[in-house]
């Protein structure tokens, strides 16, 4: 075939895009493969596949689209944390004339793909499937306001994440930092596909977030059921709402900001190159008004998990619950007047540095209010150590901790010493982990029996805690101090041979974390070999306080037989408070919304789309793009989304929980 | 939906409705399409947020005042406004349930939707004769970058419009049509408010400056 057939027909796709001559890579590959072609066999020997079409992929039901979410953010989590451990190895051996394992190629690509995945496909899918879960029961509705929309996002999620993926087997990633600040991104010094992976990934994941920031917006405000005013909704539907907003009115400017990166790359314009006008400060500028506020995306909801928590395992009210209500609004508004702290040294004068440094500053006020609120809510409680209460505890030292070296890095002249050097690196990490992350895992603990009718396995948890706290505090602890003698970020190889001893406790550090990760799929599988034992009936295990314990566990289809009505902010402790009887009689027949293939179609079509552009195959681009009108186009002639549930399944499910209750008493 | 929520009314506190009945269908569209229409006004705003900083780095290229014809400009405008009109003209007859009507003036909004896209193009087109291209510059960058995410989101209106017509003609103005209607019709109002902004802050004070 002459060259420009195949140019034609692959872009620049060729052979030589595959990483052959990286054994690493080819490794993970084999790996990945095997592990790939035995789940596909598994599935496939079991006849799974027409149950996981029909039940999963095109549900629409929050809960599984929830509990897929996590599935997505845990399998991302091995991903990236598979590249943090590749870091510090590096980091550690690359002493004395050495250069380490990883090639400086390959070592930019880790960095990048390093930071991307942990917060574009780890952190956001856990967070926004915890909202997803669990927002509709605590609010007492029976799905989001647009249910066919939510599988949507989640697919397009799932569409980043493999574009990603797929990035490690075909070309390679950007080489550019987690947030491709140009001229570096720009197709002048980055004319591989690397940079186009990165953008395209996150524009089709972009979308998704997007549509379920307006979705969850949407139930929360329609879909409370009567009695729930805006003071009665539990603090983790209050920071759910106050994220989703803050997603609708952030990612906007990340989808701008990567189609005119775009534009440059592809067409030629100069928005962000240093001739013909363009400016790449604005790149910076603009990337990080989305990027502050993406920070309280992922860690407001995690607030209200530690609210949920601490309140439960205390057996008390959640103390201050209007200031902490206020509290998140205000750093919902404060998180858009900051952004310039991520770069004082760009140069914008003392006036402008001291604002923005004083803005910052003042968002540990509220941050600070809350800590007090959970603070006063453990004191004089009967506090019960189960694991979500660990985690909770965990966060409140570790953030306070995160939360100061924050307020030292927002004074403008530390900042001139201290930016971009593993200070930084080890301040981010302390409260994304120590806030993300631990309330990640506190949620998962604490509504894993909400979802799966029983509880996680405790000897494992509390292993994989320990091993998490421990592993956090030596992997960077050594990176505050290295940070403070002036070490500088992404570095791949080292000559002064004193500064060894630290990289290697941080790469301890990092295999404890690696034990926590370990013990946590044990602890999963363990607990699901164990689900007799550690089965919950009652569905409230915690003896807890919102809305979401007073269904069965996992909840039915329609989450509620009847629509709850509530009377105070704790609903289910007062309606057990004040002896609620569940009804067993009058049901009737509960209207849902049907399964569509739809959403997994379109962004299936997206992620073509988005490959197609990558590597200049127009023809597929163009062909997925009209394809992805076609079938928009075609799910709007159908009229017919909704069906009921007949009263007699009703029946049988609310029967059958009957008999389970009487068994317990 | 009226409910006994203070127990004291009843004296039982009441904790689930007996007797409810289903949300109506499209409970939230109008709300939900009111807050995608926000994060797209976002969009817009950080366009002309970058055309802000950089419409005056012409790099020694054309400037607005050597390429902005302001009578066509006046002329594409006024195609746009009177869309907004017509389109307003289809809501009212669609209040009427006079099916007919209602196409005519969705029909007669996609012509001058047309007519506006085709302008827009033949200026576009008249400017890259003159070497004004996207890559002159970085005004002409960020001009032809908010300029012609408009002309795209009018595109994607027409397709949206077509695409209703077909389903009123097939379906009549039932409950979901004209639910869709009147997201459409928000839409189409939106582009055009978000039009002024264009015709002044990128012609009038383009050529000002």
């Amino acid at each position: 075939m002459s060259p420009d057939l195949l140019k034609l027909i692959f872009g620049r796709l060729g052979l030589d895009s595959l990483p052959l001559h990286e054994p690493i890579l080819v490794a993970t590959f084999v790996m990945v493969a095997l592990g790939g072609g035995a789940l596909f066999a598994g599935v496939t020997y079991f006849r799974l596949w027409g149950y996981l079409w029909r039940e999963w992929f095109t549900t629409v039901d929050h809960k599984r689209i929830g509990i897929m979410y996590m599935i997505l953010g845990i399998v991302m989590l091995l991903r990236g944390f598979a590249d943090a451990l590749m870091m510090r190895a590096q980091q550690a051996l690359a002493f004395g004339g050495s250069d380490g394992f990883l090639p400086a190629h390959h070592y930019d690509q880790v960095f990048t793909a390093h930071g991307v995945i942990m917060i574009f496909f780890v952190a956001m899918p856990l967070v926004t499937g915890l909202m997803n879960y669990v927002v509709p029961l605590q609010i007492g509705a029976r799905d989001v306001s647009f249910p066919f929309l939510n599988n949507f996002s989640f697919w397009m999620t799932v569409g980043g994440a493999v574009l990603v993926m797929a990035s490690l087997f075909i070309g390679e990633f950007a080489r550019t930092g987690w947030l491709a600040y140009p001229p570096l991104s720009n197709i002048g010094y980055s004319p591989d596909v690397g940079v186009d992976y990165y953008i395209w990934a996150l524009q089709v994941a972009g979308v998704g977030t997007t549509l379920s920031g307006i979705n969850l917006i949407c139930t929360i405000v329609k879909l409370r059921c009567p009695g729930m005013t805006m003071m009665k909704m539990p603090v983790f539907t209050w920071t759910a709402l106050c994220t989703n907003i803050l997603i609708v009115a952030s990612f906007p400017v990340l989808t701008v900001v990567l189609a005119l990166l775009s534009l440059d790359r592809y067409v030629g314009t100069n928005f962000f190159t240093n001739d013909f006008g363009g400016s790449p400060m604005m790149y910076v500028n603009l990337i990080w008004i989305w990027g502050h506020p993406e920070v309280y995306i992922l860690v407001l909801p995690a607030f209200g998990i530690f609210s949920e928590v601490t309140s439960t395992f205390s057996g008390k009210r959640l103390f201050g619950y209007t200031s902490m209500v206020y509290a998140t609004v205000v750093i919902t508004i404060l998180s858009y007047l900051v952004w310039l702290h991520h770069f004082f040294t760009m140069g914008s004068g003392a006036s402008v540095n001291s604002f923005f440094g004083i803005t910052t500053m003042i968002i540990s006020i509220p941050t600070g209010a809350k800590m007090f609120n959970w603070l006063f809510t453990m004191y004089r409680g009967r506090i019960r150590f189960e694991l979500p209460m660990l985690w909770t505890i965990a966060f409140m030292l570790t953030f306070v901790l995160g939360g100061m070296t924050g307020v030292l890095l927002a004074v403008p002249p530390a900042d001139f010493v201290l930016h971009n050097s593993l200070f930084l690196i080890a301040h981010f990490h302390n409260v994304i982990i120590g806030g993300v992350v631990f309330g990640a895992f506190a949620g998962i603990n604490y509504w894993f029996p909400k979802a799966f009718g029983f509880k996680l396995d405790p000897f494992w948890g509390k292993l994989s805690f320990w091993f998490w706290v421990t592993g956090f505090y030596m992997a960077f602890m050594p990176l505050y101090v290295l940070g403070l003698m002036g070490v500088t970020r992404r570095l791949r190889v080292f000559d002064d041979p004193s500064l060894q001893i630290w990289f290697v406790i941080a790469a301890i550090g990092a295999g404890l974390v690696f034990l926590g990760i370990l013990s946590m799929l044990m602890q999963f599988a363990v607990s699901f070999l164990r689900r007799e034992q550690l089965k919950d009936v009652t569905g409230d295990p915690w003896d807890a306080r919102t809305l979401e314990w007073a269904t069965s566990s996992p909840p039915p289809d329609y989450n509620f037989a009847f629509t709850p009505v509530v009377h105070d902010n704790d609903a289910w402790w007062d309606m057990k408070r004040r002896g609620y009887q569940r009804p067993l009689t009058g049901f009737k027949p509960i209207h849902m919304p049907s399964s569509t293939g739809t959403g997994i179609i379109l962004a299936g079509l997206a992620t073509a789309m988005g490959f197609g552009l990558i590597w200049y195959i127009w023809w597929l681009a163009a062909a997925s793009f009209i394809a992805m009108l076609a079938v928009g186009i075609g799910h709007t002639f159908n009229y017919h989304r909704d069906f009921d549930i007949p009263a007699d399944d009703v029946i049988r499910t609310e029967d059958a929980r009957t008999k389970l209750l009487a068994g317990v008493k | 939906m009226t409910v006994a929520v203070n127990p004291t009314q009843t004296g039982e506190p009441v904790f689930y409705l007996a007797d409810e009945h289903p949300h109506p269908e499209g409970h939230s569209t109008s709300l939900g399409f009111w807050i995608y229409l926000m994060s797209d006004c976002l969009i817009f705003a950080m366009l002309f947020a970058a055309f802000g900083v950089l419409g005056a780095n012409y790099a020694a290229g054309p400037a607005p005042k050597d390429l902005f014809d302001l009578n066509l400009v006046a002329v594409n405008t006024s195609m746009l406004l009177l869309s907004s009109i017509t389109y307003g003209f289809a809501m009212l007859t669609m209040q009427q349930n006079k099916i007919a009507q209602t196409q005519m003036w969705l029909l007669i909004t996609g012509l001058f939707g047309v007519a506006f896209i085709s302008i827009e193009l033949t200026e576009f087109a008249h400017m890259i004769h003159e070497g004004a291209t996207p890559q002159r510059s970085a005004f002409l960058s960020a001009f032809f970058t908010l300029v012609g995410t408009h002309g795209l989101h009018v595109s994607c209106g027409l397709i949206w419009l077509v695409t209703l017509m077909v389903q009123v003609w097939r379906f009549g103005l039932i409950e979901a049509n004209r639910r869709r209607l009147m997201c459409l019709s928000m839409f189409w109002h939106f582009l055009d408010v978000v039009w002024i902004g264009v015709f002044t802050f990128v012609y009038l004070l383009g050529v000002l400056r």
